[in-house]
């Protein structure tokens, strides 16, 4: 091991600790048994890898390096509160004895430490907020400000949660582990949810926050790409799948002006190939396998779209078809409501409009401002100008976001020109 | 760790669903679980309107009749098992036969700290 230069040194350990960090901190909550201490002992072990490194070299694996470290610092820890916990005594006895092959601490071993991570940030007996908060500070690393910013909320509000959440992991004895065969259908829907969400929040951008929320749906595919290399199953597979495809028309979501883009105006040259490349495989992957579900299905959806060379010539039928399984499996009148709109692409505005008609009666989604935008949209198409009025207005009252409700606003426009 | 598992459901209906557990079955459960060696005690109880409440305010005793408080759903039994951890007690709370008409709640148990 060569004697380097400090900026050398600091340049790798940046980079050590942007790759290899939350693998360290799986591995240390798995030997040390809490997050509190692993976090503890994992910034000693950077701290000591910032000492030593410059004078004793680059070690050949930092990984197992820093576990080791984290390991004896936590032992460290440990002793010195023996006086006032009786209980970590035990631990660290175990610790001492029972660390297991230093060896293991740099290969695949690692990679199940990070998936055990993922299920017990996202316990089922954790709310879906907590699991939120935690999966990203904890397996994505982001910190307390980041994720308190891109939910826009406040970062006392978020550190509450997080330690909330770990004290309910503690006492309640949430395990650290991967789930058994036998709950482990049940236990992927609980995490799933939680990728698809951060992924959303950072899709669904409103202007002024982009970077962070983008920087979400980034760290969700990451997530979903951990998920798919340590625990290949076909919902695994349509989740990352159906986020690639959506991520893949981002720049032509919106116009210079941060304006929302419909996706049958969008400029298809702008969609991101590879993703997209990659999608449809993902997709037709899960497709062949038994047991695929909502995600994969979805996903399938959207990869007829991104392989459509425009809105008109997409096939408007297997996407129909596609949403008649879909409901099948998770009926929701969300689903329905995109069903009638691929109908009405299908057969004509008259046919999808009976639909959406059919689904406002129904009352579930008479607040869904998505569901009257729709309507507006179908009673335009039909020239029926008056009602498409009252409809677009109906649905600006109920947007939220700024944008949504800007184009809504155009179209509104357009109708009176 | 010691887990509680409460064992909730709407008295009127608990025995007479086409999914009610017969007490034989109840019993075989019991004696799977002991026979894991998790089981700590595990009990059916009476209905609540056998329950009375005691309450000692400023030394004095107080005695009601009926449950502490009015709920829709009603205590009817408990397990109290030994599990290495929640996945574990959650396995074992979701077997609980009377789990198909009600529901149960898995409390950890609070060690003293003396």
């Amino acid at each position: 091991m060569a004697v380097l230069n400090s900026e050398t040194v600091q340049r790798r350990l940046e980079e050590t600790y942007r790759d290899e960090s939350r693998r360290v901190l799986a591995t240390l909550i798995r030997l040390i048994g809490d997050f509190e201490l692993a976090e503890e002992a994992l910034h000693e072990a950077f701290a000591a890898a910032l000492k030593q490194w410059p004078e004793e070299g680059i070690p050949d694996s930092p990984r197992a390096w820093l576990v080791s470290t984290g390991r004896f610092k936590a032992i460290d820890v440990i002793r010195r509160r023996r006086r006032h916990e009786s209980a970590v005594d035990e631990i660290a006895r175990e610790l001492d004895e029972g660390g297991g092959d230093p060896a293991d601490w740099a290969d695949d071993r690692v990679g199940d430490d990070h998936l055990r991570l993922v299920f017990t940030c996202c316990h089922p007996s954790l709310s879906m907020d907590a699991r939120v908060a935690l999966t990203l500070r904890e397996v994505c690393g982001l910190t307390t400000e980041e994720i308190a910013s891109a939910f826009l909320s406040s970062s006392a509000t978020l550190a509450q949660r997080i330690v909330r959440a770990k004290k309910k992991i503690r006492s309640a004895g949430i395990p650290y582990q991967v789930p058994g065969r036998r709950d482990l259908p049940e236990r992927l829907d609980g995490v799933l949810p939680v990728i698809y969400l951060v992924f959303n929040e950072g899709y669904s951008a409103s202007s002024g926050e982009t970077l962070v929320r983008a920087d979400l749906s980034r760290e969700a595919i990451r997530l979903g790409r951990l998920l798919n290399q340590l625990l290949p199953n076909p919902e695994v597979q349509g989740l990352l799948a159906l986020m690639l495809l959506n991520e893949s028309r981002r720049r032509a979501r919106t116009d210079d002006t941060g304006d929302l883009v419909l996706l049958e105006d969008q400029d298809r040259t702008l969609w991101d190939r590879q993703m997209i490349a990659e999608g449809v495989e993902l997709v037709e992957s899960a497709l062949r396998s038994r047991g695929f579900g909502p995600y994969a299905l979805q996903a399938a959806i959207a990869a007829i779209h991104a392989e459509a060379p425009s809105a008109a010539e997409t096939d408007w039928t297997e996407i129909v078809g596609l949403y008649g399984v879909l409901r099948r499996l998770a009926p929701s009148p969300v689903i329905e409501l995109n069903r009638a709109v691929a109908v009405a692409m299908r057969d004509g505005p008259a046919a999808g409009l009976e639909l959406v008609e059919a689904i406002l009666e129904n009352g579930e989604l008479g607040d869904y401002h998505l569901a009257h935008a729709a309507r507006a949209d179908l009673l335009r198409r039909m020239e029926r100008y008056g009602e498409a009025e009252a409809a677009y207005r109906r649905a600006m009252e109920l947007a939220q976001q700024g944008p949504e409700k800007k184009f809504l606003q155009k179209r509104l426009d357009q109708l009176q020109l | 760790m010691k887990y509680l598992c409460l064992v909730y459901s709407d008295e009127d209906r608990l025995h007479s669903q086409p999914d009610s557990p017969g007490d034989s079955e109840c019993q075989a459960y019991a004696e799977s679980v002991a026979g894991s060696g998790r089981m700590l005690a595990a009990e059916a109880l009476q209905p609540v309107d056998t329950a009375t409440t005691v309450r000692m305010r400023g030394g004095e005793m107080t005695i009601t009749d009926g449950p502490f408080a009015e709920t829709k759903e009603q205590l009817a039994g408990f397990y109290l098992v030994d599990a290495h951890n929640l996945d574990e007690a959650l396995e074992i709370a979701a077997d609980i036969p009377a789990a198909r008409v009600g529901s149960v709640e898995v409390r950890p148990v609070r060690e003293l700290q003396v």
